[in-house]
């Protein structure tokens, strides 16, 4: 049997580690951290976070934050839902795998924002799975109403989505994110529904080489293709996708 | 003194040392020649210096932006491109989506496109597989160095080795879809056939007739230096290429249909199809993978990859025993 699996079975590591209890010594509580880390490298190394990450301690963080971290909620909304005037992201329905992933980046760089650093960085390993999979089990995004009325900026944006732009070797957004934007689990994410503020953020970061944290390059090299107004007109486009054969 | 004596007290005081002067004149050459030699040569693996001047056209025309199309452009055919090596090729633009004819004819050029793009709802019964057309001719059949259809559709009827008799357009679209498609081709008078023909016809409209045009098929690589090797392939497969298309090479299926698709196995193209060929399969995704990153492995890996994914189990060549 391999080792992590081992690890992995030890008494009281299918629970998230509680936070340090007042009564117990400081060498106790590194133990118990150590064992932590450990834990939820055997976790991933087993592919078990998926299974038992737990879904009611991230709600627990996710609402009432806890141990110096705040909530989760007071930015990224009651449901998850993300704040469109703000630019903060929706969570709700993103990949597990994914958002997890986030998490671990704003903790070591490759992906800076001033907000979500700080609290990436004081979530423990095991805090991170629990929010992953609490938001990943929330309700995705719903088409809200009709897509947007026709205009030279939607068009634009739809097309940018769905076509690309083979003459400067850009894939439409769709080939990567799938079908309307629903995303591809585990490294493509959802982008329908998304503020625009915060896709146009995203994709300024790859422009400037801020975020550098996807496999391969794969979305620097498209970031990287754009021009403002058509950061704009996508980014716009995404917020409320419309699916294949409502168009023309 | 001696240049001998004096190199070797220079030597041993170690202030300076004489082999500074040949780095900083062989540095300095080597970047003169970096910047001098032509951009196609640089991009390609290094000729043979005396086939370049032999050539037409290698008086170093460049291509002036923005200039009215169609332009002949004249181009220093380097080895890797010698499969299309016309000294002479011509730069074309296709129409944009919006310039769609009306009518019944843009009816037919619409269901072309469909057809083209999602060939799994809008030709079903011709497909034995879960590709579609697009998959390898990537930009709904526009991307240039991926086979694009306005650069083919003048080049027909052609004589083809693969059947030895001269084909019609029709014809090697049926090729597509009997191979690629591991599927039977739609009849030559087929609402479907007459539908792509019409596509291929619009797309490249404007276009001369006959003359091999700038980004036709796939930009076929020089000779490895290594021969391909499909253990080699495999790392470079797991590295840059599993993450879309799955470990196992199945592709990736969302909702029924294919955003990543398989490389391999029974819902790929058949042992009979270009891309079966280690070296198309390298020249395509050389141009054109990962996504969106053409160009970004080296020749030698695209000849390793290829190789991995040809020597994958996949349907059979329908002309069975017969000869490639
Ligand atoms: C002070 C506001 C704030 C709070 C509180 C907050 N976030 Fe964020 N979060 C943000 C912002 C802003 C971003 C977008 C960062 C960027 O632009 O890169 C973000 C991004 C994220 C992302 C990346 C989403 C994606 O689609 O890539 C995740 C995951 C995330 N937050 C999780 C959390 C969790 C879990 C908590 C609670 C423990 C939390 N956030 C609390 C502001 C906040
Ligand atoms: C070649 C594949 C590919 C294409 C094409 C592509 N993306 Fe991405 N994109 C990715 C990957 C991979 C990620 C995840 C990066 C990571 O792991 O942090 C991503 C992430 C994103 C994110 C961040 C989402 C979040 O919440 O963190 C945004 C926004 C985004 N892409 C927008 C776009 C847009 C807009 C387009 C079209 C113009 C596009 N992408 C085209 C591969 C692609
Ligand atoms: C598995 C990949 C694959 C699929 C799927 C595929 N093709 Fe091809 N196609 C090729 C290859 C390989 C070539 C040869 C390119 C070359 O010679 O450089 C080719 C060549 C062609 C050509 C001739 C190009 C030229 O310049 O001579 C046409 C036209 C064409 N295909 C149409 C289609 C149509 C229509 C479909 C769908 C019914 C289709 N293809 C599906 C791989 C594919
Ligand atoms: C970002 C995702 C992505 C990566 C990474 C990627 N591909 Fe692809 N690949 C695609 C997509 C999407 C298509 C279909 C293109 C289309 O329909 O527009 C495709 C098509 C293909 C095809 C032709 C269709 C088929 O099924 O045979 C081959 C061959 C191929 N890729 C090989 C590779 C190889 C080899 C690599 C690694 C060097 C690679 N790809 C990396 C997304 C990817």
């Amino acid at each position: 049997m391999p080792l992590p699996f081992i690890v992995a079975w030890m008494p009281g590591s299918r629970k998230r580690v509680p936070p340090r209890p007042a009564h117990l010594p400081a060498g106790a509580t590194d133990f118990r951290s150590r064992l932590a880390g450990v834990v939820s490298i055997a976790w991933v190394a087993t592919g078990a976070s998926l299974a038992h990450a737990d879904r009611l301690a991230g709600a627990t963080l996710a609402q009432q934050g806890g141990g110096g971290v705040p909530a989760c909620m007071a930015c990224h909304g009651a449901k998850g839902e993300g704040q469109a005037a703000a630019g903060f992201p929706r969570l709700a329905g993103q990949g597990q795998a994914y958002l997890l992933k986030q998490l671990q980046a704003f903790a070591d760089g490759t992906r800076k924002n001033p907000q979500m650093a700080p609290i990436a960085r004081s979530l423990s390993a095991a805090q991170m799975r629990d929010a992953a999979d609490y938001y990943a089990s929330l309700p995705g995004w719903r088409q809200a109403g009709a897509p947007h009325t026709p205009s030279a900026q939607y068009a634009q944006g739809l097309k940018i989505a769905t076509e690309g732009d083979w003459t400067k070797e850009m894939p439409a957004c769709f080939a990567c994110h799938g079908i309307a934007g629903d995303g591809v689990p585990p490294h493509f994410p959802a982008l329908a529904g998304q503020p625009m503020a915060y896709t146009q953020t995203q994709l300024n970061a790859w422009r400037r080489a801020q975020r550098t944290n996807d496999p391969l390059g794969l979305m620097q090299a498209v970031a990287e293709k754009m021009s403002d107004a058509e950061i704009a007109a996508v980014s716009r486009y995404l917020e409320n996708p419309s699916r294949p054969g409502e168009e023309k | 003194m001696s240049f001998r004596t004096w190199y070797e007290s220079q030597k041993r005081t170690r202030k300076f040392h004489p082999g500074w002067i040949v780095m900083t004149v062989g540095g300095t050459l080597l970047v003169a020649g970096v910047i001098a030699v032509p951009a196609t040569l640089v991009a390609e693996t290094a000729p043979p210096p005396a086939a370049a001047p032999s050539l037409p056209g290698a008086s170093g025309h460049g291509k002036a932006p923005g200039e009215a199309m169609p332009k002949v452009i004249e181009q220093t055919p380097s080895p890797a491109r010698l499969r299309n090596a016309k000294a002479i090729q011509v730069d074309f633009s296709p129409p944009s989506d919006e310039a769609m004819p009306t009518g019944e004819f843009g009816k037919a050029v619409r269901l072309g496109k469909a057809i083209f793009t999602d060939t799994q709802t809008y030709a079903r019964q011709y497909v034995g597989n879960k590709l579609n057309c697009v998959n390898c001719h990537l930009g709904a059949g526009r991307k240039a160095d991926s086979a694009p259809l306005w650069a083919a559709y003048g080049m027909f009827p052609a004589y083809r080795d693969k059947n030895k008799h001269v084909n019609t357009y029709e014809e090697r679209l049926a090729g597509c879809f009997r191979f690629s498609m591991n599927g039977k081709a739609p009849a030559p008078d087929s609402k479907e056939m007459v539908a792509l023909v019409s596509y291929s016809y619009w797309l490249a409209k404007g276009a001369p007739l006959g003359v091999e045009l700038k980004g036709r098929g796939y930009p076929q690589l020089a000779e490895p230096s290594q021969k391909p090797d499909a253990a080699r392939g495999k790392q470079v497969f797991e590295a840059n290429c599993a993450l879309c298309h799955g470990a196992d090479g199945q592709g990736t299926e969302m909702g029924g249909r294919y955003v990543f698709p398989p490389l391999w196995g029974k819902n790929s193209f058949n042992g009979g199809a270009g891309m079966s060929t280690v070296k198309n399969a390298a020249a395509f995704v050389h141009a054109n993978m990962p996504l969106g990153k053409g160009s970004s492995l080296s020749e030698q890996e695209a000849w390793d990859v290829a190789k991995y994914v040809d020597s994958q189990p996949r349907p059979p060549d329908p002309r069975k025993g017969k000869s490639s």
